[in-house]
């Protein structure tokens, strides 16, 4: 739970180069919790986009999520009162399902209570500090911690490429078509969110209908 | 037309929470059908990917330390680092090649 720390002050950063306050970075840390999907909201706030375009984004960052959900949805007592899932449902992060799924058997709801009472306040004060450090900090180290996320995110879809090779050869493909809509003058017009939507569209569709998943794989999208 | 932020932020706290929300609240059952359930699993990884390159080469003061910030979190995570491990690396090669390059 400590990189969570280091990985909210750049997505502190990247919300102070949005031009965001640092009570709205906070607030959207505590409530959201999605690394990924902040980043991109805060990107497309920055770039002044539509609040469609910024929903219908955060619903295809956060689309992962949806698949956690389902997993978890096996993982606890099937007789769970409707008030527990709705709290569990606030903090499905990355981490957290990650750690709750490798629980042998049944999944208690205080197990999660108890990871989200320490992750949620070590994201939301990690992104107050990037916000507000963002301000004195010099340029280069401003600059070295933008690349904080990256790394993070490669962190989630570099491993399973070891060991599958259509994950791998998806990540080289995503690279390459990335890269040349960019390069492209002809997608000038494109905002880079409605890029990440349909490259992630096109490319999972067309990987889904290609090498359909066999049975017991999905519960390790995280 | 200016936006308030704080819209933004409710309006994806709502769309967060219920993709997070709903199925685990509506969904007893495993989900059947192999092209939905396929189509959810390559996502994140397509996302990510899309996401990462090339903007991780214009996030930096140079392209080159993007570069090679890029090249070492790929090595790093294929060889089992951890999250925190890649990205505290990814940060120090940036923060080491700007002091050179500069």
């Amino acid at each position: 739970m400590l990189g969570y720390f280091a990985v909210s002050i750049a997505l502190g950063i990247s919300a102070r180069n949005a031009g965001m306050t640092a009570p709205q970075a906070t607030i959207a840390s505590a409530l959201i919790m999605a690394s990924a999907g902040q980043y991109i909201g805060f990107t497309l706030i920055a770039a002044g986009a539509s609040y469609l375009e910024v929903v219908v984004m955060e619903a295809i960052a956060n689309a992962r999520y949806l698949l956690m959900s389902c997993a978890l949805s096996q993982k606890v007592d099937s007789d769970l009162p409707l008030r527990h899932r709705l709290l569990m449902g606030l903090w499905i992060t990355d981490e957290i399902f990650g750690v709750s799924v490798s629980v042998e058997g049944r999944l208690n709801p205080y197990y999660n209570y108890g990871m989200a009472a320490v992750a949620t306040p070590g994201w939301a004060l990690g992104t107050l500090v990037g916000v507000v450090l963002g301000n004195v900090l010099p340029v280069r180290v401003v600059s070295a911690l933008s690349v904080g996320l990256f790394g993070m995110f490669m962190s989630i879809f570099v491993p399973p490429m070891r060991k599958n090779r259509v994950i791998a050869a998806l990540v080289a493909v995503s690279f390459a078509a990335s890269y040349a809509f960019n390069a492209i003058s002809w997608f000038g017009g494109i905002s880079s969110g409605m890029k990440i939507i349909i490259l992630t569209v096109v490319i999972s569709l067309g990987a889904a209908l290609l090498f359909p998943v066999e049975g017991e794989e999905d519960g390790h999208a995280a | 037309m200016r936006h308030n932020v704080y819209l933004y932020i409710l309006g994806m706290w709502v769309v967060s929470y219920l993709i997070r929300v709903l199925p685990l609240t509506l969904i007893r059952r495993q989900i059947t059908n192999r092209t939905i359930r396929s189509f959810l699993y390559y996502v994140p990884y397509v996302t990510l990917a899309v996401m990462t390159f090339p903007a991780i080469l214009s996030a930096t003061q140079s392209p080159i330390s993007g570069a090679l910030a890029l090249v070492s979190g790929l090595a790093l995570a294929w060889f089992g680092g951890s999250l925190f491990q890649v990205s505290v690396a990814c940060c120090a090669i940036v923060f080491v090649a700007e002091l050179v390059i500069a």
